[in-house]
């Protein structure tokens, strides 16, 4: 076992290789988020037996760089009752906590450059657990300040919708979440990889699969995805919290909605799914993993309805939390005896 | 890398301080709420470089993830609008004499001061090896097993106490 590359050894290569790591993860992040609407659309139009987008380019696969290009022509405009700093400021609080949250996944295992052993995860924090929860608090903000600052009643109603939905269900998902660690004993990400490693059976989808359904049908809430978009819900809301924002903005919306899905995957294959473990190299199981959950909210999306709004706070307080609560003295009952 | 977590510790230190400005001079109270979870954040950052990363991962959720929402919530319910500065003299008068106090006792400490170790079994080197989040986890339930009872007691009485006073005009 050669040296952990480190700072204090070599820290020009250190930093090198830590920037190296940085821009290949938002670029693959990035393209993901890119082609998820492209999936979204020829996915969903496919169950609806439409063809979805066609035109652009071979199969339309150019489709999400005319979108980018077209949103970035557009004229921005905010409205002239807007709070103007919370209303440039809300998408990039959206946006910024959904790809910094990527830096804790573990993506493989560790690799050897130049005699030191460089692990396959951008950052190991001793904290990695809390540190995602911590991010997808600050998650709220973007949409709660866009919702408020565009001066708008349906943006109103929607970023007011939008935050106890969030708060109620980060709940849930943090108590789903403790019993993992129960299990675990360490809030560390590579730790709790390492745990689930070796046979298929000790992945926590299978001792926790409450837990874990727990987790994936509130990461559909925090999301705001359907069955849970309440916050955009058009049919009564126009567009929600976006309502009054357009061109970049509107786009950088967009993106944090896919990012945040495109984590919520990656964070549900890493805790219940053993992370990159399986039979291709590390970085390719956990996008395997990755795009089956995303192709799982997107279908999603084309089966259910919108619940209502007293359904989903009952669901969430009223089902979830006691059901994440009573997992949580089995486990600790499992793990004493 | 002394020199790197110098230049990292000064660029937080002048955001945490442009933030904290910016808490007091916002003429809108949303556009100041949003500077204190800023300086909530920036705190954090400096938990991570003193070694405590469960107090920042804490300070994030509980503070700039929860209890800062709530206010924001509020304020955006109540939409009172800009806030005037610099009607009240004696309110400023009062933080002036708090102020330079405040700046007089810095310097004292800054110059005269003298730095301890830290004391007591817990040092950085233990908590690079076992965790701080270990640690904390071992000393509540140990240590500190009443205290924290105490404190779990003392939100259960707030939460009853919340549900009484909203349920009762229903």
């Amino acid at each position: 076992m050669s040296e952990m590359l480190s700072l204090s050894n070599d820290p020009t290569l250190f930093i090198a290789v830590m920037l190296a790591k940085i821009l290949v993860v938002f670029i693959v992040v990035i393209l993901i988020v890119a082609y998820a609407t492209y999936a979204e659309r020829k996915i969903i139009g496919h169950m609806q037996t439409r063809l979805g987008p066609t035109m652009t380019g071979p199969l339309g696969l150019l489709q999400p760089i005319a979108d980018g290009l077209k949103l970035f022509f557009k004229e921005d405009i905010i409205p002239s009752q807007a709070s103007k700093l919370a209303f440039i400021l809300a998408p990039m609080m959206i946006l910024v906590p959904a790809f910094i949250t990527v830096a804790v996944i573990p993506f493989g295992d560790s690799i050897t450059v130049k005699g030191y052993t460089v692990p396959l995860q951008i950052s190991d924090l001793n904290i990695g657990v809390l540190y995602i929860l911590a991010m997808s608090g600050l998650g709220v903000y973007g949409i709660v300040l866009a919702g408020w600052s565009s001066n708008n009643k349906y943006s109103l109603l929607g970023g007011v919708r939008s935050a106890a939905q969030m708060i109620s269900y980060e709940l849930a998902a943090g108590l789903a979440i403790i019993s993992v660690f129960m299990l675990s004993g360490t809030l560390q990400l590579s730790d709790i990889v390492a745990a689930q490693s070796g046979s298929i059976l000790n992945w926590y989808i299978f001792s926790q699969p409450l837990a874990f359904c727990l987790f994936v049908i509130t990461s559909l809430a925090e999301v705001n995805r359907t069955p849970f978009d309440l916050p955009e819900a058009e049919t009564e809301l126009v567009s929600g919290f976006c309502t009054e924002y357009s061109s970049m903005k509107y786009a950088l919306f967009f993106m944090a909605e896919y990012a945040n899905m495109v984590v919520l995957s990656a964070i549900t294959a890493t805790l219940f799914l053993g992370g990159p473990a399986g039979p291709f190299p590390g970085p390719i199981n956990l996008l395997i993993k990755v795009f089956a959950f995303m192709f799982f909210f997107i279908w999603i999306r084309a089966t259910f309805p919108r619940v209502r709004y007293d359904q989903l706070m009952y669901l969430g307080w009223k089902v979830f939390l006691p059901l994440a609560l009573l997992n949580i003295v089995i486990t600790g009952a499992v793990v004493v005896f | 890398m002394e020199l790197l977590q110098l230049i990292f510790f000064y660029v937080v230190a002048l955001v945490t301080l442009v933030a904290g400005i910016g808490v007091i001079s916002c003429r809108n109270p949303i556009n100041s709420a949003i500077s204190l979870v800023m300086t909530f954040f920036c705190l954090a950052v400096f938990y991570v470089m003193l070694h405590a990363p469960f107090m920042a991962a804490i300070q994030v959720m509980v503070y700039a993830g929860a209890i800062m929402v709530l206010i924001i919530f509020v304020m955006m319910l109540l939409n009172q609008g800009l806030v005037a500065i610099g009607k009240h003299r004696h309110a400023l008068v009062g933080a002036g004499i708090a102020a330079a106090l405040l700046v007089v006792q810095m310097v004292i400490t800054v110059t005269k001061g003298q730095v301890s170790e830290p004391v007591g079994a817990i040092t950085a080197k233990v908590v690079e090896s076992v965790g701080h989040t270990q640690l904390i986890g071992q000393a509540m339930f140990t240590d500190f097993l009443l205290p924290f009872e105490i404190a779990s007691i003392l939100l259960l009485v707030a939460i009853v106490g919340a549900v009484v006073l909203a349920k009762r005009e229903v």
